[in-house]
């Protein structure tokens, strides 16, 4: 947000939408309350958005509720944004030919992506999209699916006023302002939005909409909310070196403690927007000339996923719940330079049975390193 | 569009020898002229091989690259894909990419003494690394071969064993926990190889691979011998789907092994091989 920021008048809201349709986005998804929680799901006009409703996340409980406010963005985050539309969770890679003498030929099965406009991403949304890319697209093996998806989409941010009881992003440094990785920005007053670009794409859409600058009382009213939605999260990481922490207490009682509590269901896994682990499978066709290389998202809760042939590495829930806590708050540290959680305590409140990531971890840092 | 290296190739299994009751070695040629020449891999890398309908495994390649020729695959069958692949006869078809991760320490090793310490069929992947060597005999000093099996009837390449030692300063020695009737090595786990390797302290690179148990107890012995944690390297399995990086399965810490592995020096992976779960 700067002085080139612009005032989108509630009334005209769908003027951004048509915007996005005359840039080329046939496909525009935002937010819909559906099946109990928000989806993202296709946007006809403003109105689909879920003016007044608001979310009530606890450990283990989400719920959608009514309350009364013009507004659309007045919650914190549904179950899924970004992860599913780049990283699906279920996808042909490719495809084996068998020809009649027993020859084979592979193709690929890739698909030419819809250019698509993503409308309210949070910025914890966004902050996982650059983790996804740091491991799918900027290795030595660029994920030919993952890119062209990202590459297709125009990624509207949503700063958040609203955080739910289990968020913690203000604790992670990736929210609640939308700072980067946004074509476009944007925040919710009860009067209309503020907008501002983050690319040039963004810059160009703004141009086309032609708008009046936000005032500066405007600007200071979406600070203050967004200040305060900071200061409202009363969940925290520890703000200590959590990787040296964690490997320093591989041997922790505690462990065993959530071992007993986690049903290894994998909720958290399948929820969390950085979670990148997929099992790769065949599925033959009936008649027997062709079967399709599929990825699907897996989770190293499952048994599936340390499994050796003859042992499994990591046999039981304790081990678990060990390796997927000090992946994501420890060695993504050395993989991509950062944390793996970007505190959007979907992990907390999707989890049936209400494991908290932020309690654990200061529960472990609490016990003395191992021998 | 995809990089070349993560679509698999045909490939066609031009030989095909029975090794043991559930180990078999192929020979693969790469059915596209352009991709069999412009195919390189490196000792102690992997292919993915795919079976038609069923899935992908890693195999280590057990060829010389340079010897330009077929790819060699030796097998034990003991999952879906494997038993499918032990199923296949020359002549028949499979999916091939790779070559990938990060292989033997072929500079380390050169102008020292290099000791192979494998077990089970954590022979297949040194043997290009050996043969290698033995193609440069003059840039390695002393070269010890240390292969240990569960069961005499267990091992493999046994002339293969009995040539390399007739080459100069070579030194092998088998050992099998049980042996079987006529069984002429040494009895017991590679452990007892080691009391009579013959390791110059100074100067020595050692490479293992087979079970981890097994390399666990050989490293103490070899710090023992005074060679430097630094020149021992080991090569690690994990289950592995995609090959490059991406499915996470073969994590351990913060190494994929299928890209950062499969072969570390031992202090960089110490710390996460010794502790349960990882």
């Amino acid at each position: 947000m700067d002085e080139q920021t612009v005032f989108l008048p509630r009334a005209e809201a769908d003027r951004l939408l048509e915007a996005l349709r005359g840039a080329g986005f046939g496909r525009i998804l935002g937010p819909v309350a559906r099946e109990g929680t928000l989806l993202f799901q296709p946007l006809r006009r403003w109105d689909d958005l879920p003016a007044g409703v608001r979310d009530v996340q606890q450990p283990g409980r989400y719920r959608l509720q009514e309350q009364d406010t013009p507004r659309c963005f007045a919650w914190a985050n549904g179950p899924q944004a970004l992860k599913p539309l780049t990283f699906r969770p279920r996808e042909p890679i490719w495809r084996a030919q068998r020809s009649a003498d027993g020859q084979l030929s592979f193709q690929s099965t890739q698909e030419d992506p819809e250019p698509t406009a993503l409308i309210g991403l949070r910025a914890c949304d966004l902050a996982a999209l650059d983790l996804q890319e740091r491991h799918f697209m900027h290795g030595r093996f660029p994920d030919p699916w993952f890119r062209r998806r990202r590459e297709a989409l125009f990624l509207v941010g949503m700063s958040c006023a609203h955080p739910a009881q289990t968020c913690f992003c203000a604790s992670t440094g990736d929210g609640p302002a939308i700072s980067r990785g946004h074509d476009l920005g944007m925040a919710e007053l009860d009067e209309g939005y503020l907008l501002w670009a983050g690319t040039q794409a963004g810059k160009t859409l703004l141009e086309r909409l032609d708008l009046d600058a936000a005032t500066a009382a405007q600007r200071r009213t979406v600070e203050k909310e967004t200040h305060q939605a900071a200061m409202g999260q009363r969940r925290t990481l520890p703000g200590r070196h959590l990787k040296q922490g964690l490997y320093e207490r591989l041997q922790a009682g505690h462990w065993k403690d959530v071992g007993e509590r986690c049903l290894s269901c994998g909720n958290c896994t399948a929820v969390c927007p950085t979670c990148f682990c997929h099992m790769e499978m065949d599925e033959p066709a009936l008649g027997g000339d062709s079967s399709e290389h599929l990825r699907q998202w897996s989770s190293c809760f499952n048994a599936e996923h340390s499994f050796m042939g003859h042992f499994v590495v990591r046999s039981d829930t304790r081990l678990r719940y060990r390796q997927w806590l000090t992946h994501k708050l420890g060695s993504w540290h050395e993989q991509y330079g950062r944390s793996g959680c970007v505190g959007c305590g979907r992990c907390i409140t999707w989890c049936p049975v209400g494991i908290d990531i932020t309690a654990e971890a200061h529960a472990l840092l609490k016990e003395a390193p191992d021998a | 569009m995809r990089e070349p290296t993560d679509l698999p190739w045909a490939a066609r299994i031009t030989s095909r020898v029975q090794e043991t009751r559930d180990i078999f070695s192929v020979k693969l040629e790469l059915v596209d002229p352009k991709i069999r020449d412009a195919y390189r891999s490196y000792p102690g890398q992997y292919n993915m091989l795919y079976l038609f309908g069923v899935g992908e495994v890693p195999i280590s390649i057990v060829s010389d690259p340079e010897d330009n020729g077929p790819l060699e695959h030796t097998i034990r069958a003991v999952g879906r894909v494997t038993h499918g692949l032990e199923r296949l006869r020359v002549g028949d078809t499979l999916g091939l990419r790779g070559p990938y991760g990060r292989g033997w320490p072929l500079q380390a090793a050169q102008g020292r003494n290099v000791v192979v310490i494998s077990g089970g069929l954590g022979c297949a992947p040194v043997v290009s690394m050996i043969r290698y060597m033995l193609r440069r005999r003059d840039d390695h000093g002393q070269i010890t071969i240390l292969q240990g099996v569960k069961h005499s009837n267990d091992l493999i390449w046994r002339r293969q064993y009995q040539e390399w030692e007739q080459i100069r300063d070579v030194q092998v020695l088998l050992a099998a926990d049980q042996g079987g009737p006529q069984w002429p090595f040494s009895v017991g786990n590679v452990t007892v190889l080691l009391e009579k390797a013959n390791i110059p302290p100074e100067d020595t690179v050692a490479v293992l691979c087979g079970p981890e148990p097994m390399m666990k107890a050989a490293i103490p012995r070899l710090l023992e011998r005074g060679v430097d944690p630094f020149h021992i390297w080991l090569s690690i399995e994990r289950n592995m789907q995609c090959g490059i990086g991406h499915c996470g399965h073969c994590q351990v810490g913060p190494h994929f092994i299928c890209q950062d592995g499969p072969v570390f020096r031992y202090p960089d992976i110490a710390d996460w091989i010794d502790r349960e779960g990882f």
